[in-house]
């Protein structure tokens, strides 16, 4: 039986159609970017704004900075305390377009020897885990180009 | 240097840090007690009691103005409580600091403590996906030392620092709080010590990541009238900064998963983290060429040298030269962590502002022994927290 997939958190990420993105807001007054999206009012002191667009956000940045998690983190991160630990990569990305700086989880084989800072990556669709009824689905970073 | 904005510290005091299995109000009031000696004063003469919050102790921890007190023996004095993460010791010394400059009391006792629970610390319990704090767990099992991860990663990318850079500071640290009577960890470290211990967030190490502690730290503070009958050379906090970031906030920081956006608005040339020190010596009349030593947030090794920079001590990028030179050592040009940091001591939340002041005071006094920095006359430090609170504190004589 095929397991239905469930985003994280809901309207962070696109979730059908071939060109996956993060979803973010754009402050219809001056311009901003949120990501996590903001609805209600702008985080910009000098601005009013009181309305936002969803907008997907750039598919490809740079490497800003990256680390792993050599131990498991607590909750409320998910993992099966019965299963070895496996350091994963974090990658800090700079979108350009929107001006600011996202983390994601390394997608899986990802390591910080495949890193450097400046490095072009992209923003694909990735697993954080799975339980007995979902597949709970994230946003995962991966290099373009793989290191010689 | 003078201003009429100062205040004195009349008395500075601390229990030890290290795990110790009690409850934080006693350490919270040897810390007190010992403050008030130092002072040469009695409790019943404090009029204003500030407490610094700790988040992990239920609601006596919520209330630790309140808390205190009652510890003390109910006098009447007014309180406040003040909670700002990592910066909730310089903030209830801002509080106390603003009845007294408001002249509302002359003489305040300032009090952080806490009982730390082992390993990384974690968010509150729930399921909150609103909770930035939440999310960075769940989504990205991101811990506090990942973040300091990024930070070191990008010393090595950018300013071709080292792993060995980042073990100087260690080695360094330690070595001072070898000479400190309130440090948990009063042993010497070894490069190769530290170049063995486990990975926990790529580059840094267990040994480069400060550990979590209990511990209390308390200063007595009073106003330079109140001062003048009690003696004849004060140390004067001469500012106290706490500000907050400026939008667009451009570095990632704790608990956030994104910065802010600059696609409207440019970011001020100032990190959070400079701006902090900058309100500072702004405050104080100073720059950071007056700077005799600085205690500042090593919570990992590589951070000592994001503060050094920020700080204004030396150009991005120039800190780990200032290192292998030797001018942060205790002789050096420019002492930083000369109280063993918290690589030395771990993190009691609440106290470690408070204990940064207590060291100034120590060694503006000549009273900081095996560890003194000779003709010590200016000192600095600096704190930050998660969701942008941070301090700055200027200590003079
Ligand atoms: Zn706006």
């Amino acid at each position: 039986m095929t397991k239905d997939h469930k985003p994280v958190v809901p309207g962070w990420f696109t979730t059908s159609g071939e060109d996956f993105s993060l979803l973010g807001t754009r402050c219809t007054a001056c311009g901003t970017v949120f990501f996590p999206r903001r609805e209600t009012f702008c985080g910009n002191p000098a601005c009013s704004g009181t309305e936002f667009a969803e907008i997907p956000l750039s598919r490809r940045g740079t490497v800003w900075s990256y680390t792993n998690a050599g131990y498991r983190p607590p909750a409320p991160f998910v993992s099966d305390p019965d299963v070895e630990w496996r350091p994963y990569t974090i990658v800090a990305v700079r979108l350009e377009a929107e001006g600011l700086i996202v983390l994601g989880q390394g997608a899986p084989g990802v390591g910080v020897d495949d890193l450097k800072v400046g490095d072009t990556v992209e923003i694909v669709p990735g697993v954080l885990y799975e339980d007995d009824e979902y597949v709970h689905t994230t946003w995962n970073v991966r290099p373009v180009e793989v290191r010689a | 240097m003078s201003n009429d904005r100062e205040i004195v510290v009349l008395g500075a005091g601390m229990h030890p840090w290290g795990k110790w299995g009690r409850n934080f109000v006693e350490y919270g009031v040897k810390a007190a007690q010992d403050a008030l000696k130092d002072a040469g004063l009695a409790w019943q003469d404090i009029q204003f009691v500030a407490g610094a919050d700790t988040i992990r102790n239920g609601y006596p921890g919520f209330v630790a103005g309140a808390t205190f007190a009652q510890a003390l023996g109910w006098t009447g004095a007014r309180i406040s409580s003040s909670y700002a993460a990592c910066a909730s010791g310089s903030h209830a010394i801002a509080s106390a600091r603003a009845q007294i400059l408001a002249g509302l009391c002359d003489v305040a006792l300032v009090v952080g403590a806490d009982a730390a629970p082992k390993g990384f610390f974690a968010p509150v319990g729930g399921d909150r996906p609103d909770d930035p704090d939440w999310v960075r767990f769940h989504l990205l099992g991101a811990t506090n030392p990942a973040y300091f991860g990024m930070y070191a990663r990008r010393r090595i990318d950018l300013y071709g620092a080292s792993v060995e850079d980042f073990a100087k500071v260690k080695v360094k640290n330690a070595r001072n709080g070898l000479a400190n009577p309130n440090a948990r960890y009063r042993k010497a470290f070894t490069a190769e010590d530290v170049a063995a211990s486990p990975i926990v967030c790529d580059p840094l190490r267990l040994m480069d990541i400060c550990a979590t502690s209990d511990g209390a730290a308390a200063v007595v503070l009073c106003s330079k009238e109140f001062a003048a009958r009690h003696t004849t050379d004060p140390v004067r906090i001469s500012a106290v900064s706490t500000v907050t970031p400026t939008f667009p906030s451009a570095l990632i920081e704790l608990p956030d998963i994104a910065t802010d956006s600059s696609a409207a608005v440019a970011p001020q040339e100032l990190s959070f983290r400079a701006s902090l020190a900058h309100a500072a010596y702004e405050e104080a009349g100073i720059g950071p060429e007056d700077l005799s030593l600085a205690e500042v947030y090593d919570l990992s090794t590589a951070l000592e040298l994001d503060w050094i920079e920020d700080l204004g001590i030396c150009a991005r990028g120039e800190a780990e030269k200032l290192l292998r030179d030797g001018a942060t050592e205790i002789g050096g040009r420019i002492p930083v962590n000369a109280s063993g940091g918290l690589a030395s001591f771990g993190e009691a939340v609440p106290a470690q502002a408070i204990a940064q002041v207590c060291e100034l005071t120590w060694q503006l006094r000549g009273e900081a022994g095996d560890r003194q920095v000779a003709g010590a006359r200016v000192g600095i430090t600096a704190n930050q927290g998660l969701f942008g609170h941070g301090s700055s504190i200027v200590v003079t004589r």
